[in-house]
């Protein structure tokens, strides 16, 4: 993003976490309370992060042992002559989804709370810095008007 | 019906999986292919919508084109399925016909190459954004600049603007179904309410989602993911449209309709969304939010909740499964690495058998219709040939549970509902036919005197 923009700028969907990174900006007189929405959602986005990152590099980890040892178990090999990836089809695959799922649930439950928390945290925030702003917005406007 | 158009692609097998774009040499048209795979994208995830619509019931919708009168439902289509339906590529596909060609056969036969890999391999190229001409936007750094004249366009997709519309129709089908003489303005206020209260529940379910709904593909390009809009901005929309939307109901129409039209918002976006996350109950949850929109557009009409609202939103209810269960069976790998607990996932057996066992209820219900008074015997004759042939279709699904079987179920299900509701309202027993049945000479009277009044 550019140095001398004043607006936040988001990007491209992460490869491994799939989220999309917000560079925040610092505006120079920033106030506490924006300071905090600033730290929280900085927060949020790093352990957003983090839990996706690792999550779906594990899916991605264990599909290939399963088919690995589903393959194997069949007797073949992970290519095949014309060196392409063998491939298990989806009945075979559903197993594995319904493994996974029951493995991750309590990881997710955990994390579905966090992320509630802080939702609600970030966009309270947000409201309160936007009231502030309107109000100081206000407030200039009637000294203009007076002056 | 629009519904009927939308179904009749078979070539829809990519409909249910995903929908990628792959790049090819055709360089030199970058902006269409954006073009499409964005319109792609609204209209697969209002299609989807529309086929979730009886989930996602917030009330208020009213009959969409395709499947319900009056819903409100944003339902179903919303988070649950990520069903990509193919239809609506292929509806884009059609549109944008100076390029269609290249794209159709592309996308048609990209995208089921695309699927098999998928389906397959454990590549990792899948958990990769797709290339295409979306990366190319989409590789780009954004500014987080809210610009007013792409307002519209964003709450719309926000508001799930499609699959509104669908349950608004939902929602028109009931009140139409509703054996009292017709009224214009109450019509138009119990719509009008029900679709803002949809585009609320909508809303507010975006906004719990947005990592869940980053890591999926059928609605990672959502506003709120994307970026284009804060979440103070999702959750004041959501409260300007729910708000005067419930208002409007229950001050306009009658308070059980907006007492129904908040329980469905609460329904929704408080236990349904959750619920998705924690345990295989959301499918049940889901149909009941399904439900309620034609019978909100019922109690808008009559003002009281009787037999034939709660037959309509059994009918609705009932519907909900084979929908839901044949569309998410395509969609397990993405459910099970996105967390949702489902039943194609976690319970595959159960999936097949309540698919089947409501295809068949459908049948009961519309046998029950002419005993409660609501049509005539007609009815349950004419629309057995359809109901018997979903009710084939979920048994083949029951037996085979395969991509092909749990596709075809599922696009039966789009034009079966439209149709079903269609024939439930030229069957529909006229006022006057009641009358005369009635015992009560004072009460036909009464009776006659409503309908001759404007």
């Amino acid at each position: 993003p550019p140095a001398h923009s004043h607006s936040d700028w988001i990007g491209p969907p992460d490869k491994h976490s799939n989220l999309r990174p917000i560079i925040f900006y610092v505006p120079p007189e920033e106030s506490a309370l924006e300071r905090r929405l600033r730290e929280a959602r900085q927060e949020a986005q790093a352990s957003n992060q983090r839990f996706w990152a690792r999550h779906n590099r594990a899916f991605r980890q264990e599909k290939e042992e399963f088919i690995y040892s589903r393959l194997k178990a069949k007797g073949l090999e992970m290519r095949d002559e014309s060196g392409q990836k063998a491939t298990l089809n989806a009945e075979e695959m559903a197993d594995f989804y319904k493994d996974f799922l029951s493995k991750n649930l309590k990881k997710h439950l955990q994390y579905n709370r966090d992320w509630y928390k802080r939702n609600f945290r970030i966009t309270f925030l947000m409201g309160q810095v936007a009231l502030v702003k309107a109000l100081r917005w206000l407030r200039r406007r009637k000294k203009n008007v007076e002056q | 019906m629009s519904a009927a158009r939308r179904c009749r692609p078979s070539r829809a097998l990519a409909g249910l999986f995903v929908w990628r774009l792959r790049s090819t040499g055709v360089r030199q048209i970058p902006y269409r292919f954006v073009h499409l795979y964005h319109t792609a994208n609204n209209r697969l995830i209002t299609f989807q919508y529309f086929n979730f619509l009886k989930r996602m019931y917030v009330t208020q919708c009213n009959k969409d084109l395709s499947q319900r009168a009056k819903a409100k439902s944003d339902s179903i289509v919303s988070p649950f399925h990520e069903l990509q339906q193919l239809d609506q590529e292929k509806k884009v596909v059609h549109k944008i016909s100076p390029v269609s060609p290249v794209h159709q056969s592309w996308s048609e036969t990209s995208s089921r190459n695309e699927l098999r890999e998928i389906k397959s391999a454990a590549e990792t190229e899948d958990s990769v954004i797709p290339v295409g001409a979306e990366s190319k936007e989409d590789r780009q750094w954004k500014e987080m600049k809210l610009r007013l004249d792409d307002l519209p366009g964003i709450l719309a997709r926000l508001s799930k603007i499609k699959l509104t519309a669908l349950v608004v129709s939902t929602t028109s089908a009931g009140f139409a179904m509703a054996p009292v003489p017709f009224e214009l303005t109450c019509f138009l206020l119990a719509s009008l309410g029900t679709g803002l209260a949809s585009c609320a529940a909508n809303s507010i379910n975006q906004f719990f989602e947005v990592p869940f709904d980053s890591n999926m593909n059928r609605t990672k390009n959502r506003p709120l993911v994307r970026g284009q809009i804060s979440p103070l901005l999702a959750v004041c929309f959501a409260a300007s449209c729910g708000v005067p939307g419930i208002a409007l109901l229950t001050l306009g129409v009658n308070p059980l309709t907006g007492a129904l039209g908040a329980f469905n918002i609460f329904l929704y976006t408080c236990c349904y969304t959750p619920l998705k996350r924690m345990s295989i109950a959301n499918t049940w949850v889901g149909a009941v939010v399904g439900a309620i929109p034609p019978i909100m557009g019922w109690t808008a009409a009559t003002g009281s909740l009787d037999s034939g609202a709660l037959l309509l939103g059994g009918i609705l209810y009932s519907w909900q499964f084979p929908h839901f269960n044949a569309l998410s069976w395509g969609l397990r790998e993405d459910y099970s690495r996105g967390g949702y607990c489902m039943m194609s996932v976690t319970h595959p057996g159960l999936c097949r058998r309540v698919a089947l066992r409501h295809c068949l209820a459908l049948i009961g219900l519309s046998t029950v219709a002419p005993v409660l008074d609501i049509t005539t015997w007609t009815f349950p004759i004419i629309s057995l040939p359809i109901n018997l042939y979903i009710s084939y279709l979920g048994f083949q699904f029951y037996r085979d549970a395969n991509r092909s079987s749990s596709r075809k179920l599922f696009f039966c299900s789009l034009w079966h509902l439209p149709m079903l509701l269609l024939v439930m309202f030229t069957c529909k027993k006229s006022v006057l036919e009641k009358e005369d049945k009635s015992d009560l000479p004072g009460r036909s009277h009464e009776r006659a005197m409503e309908i001759r009044l404007p």
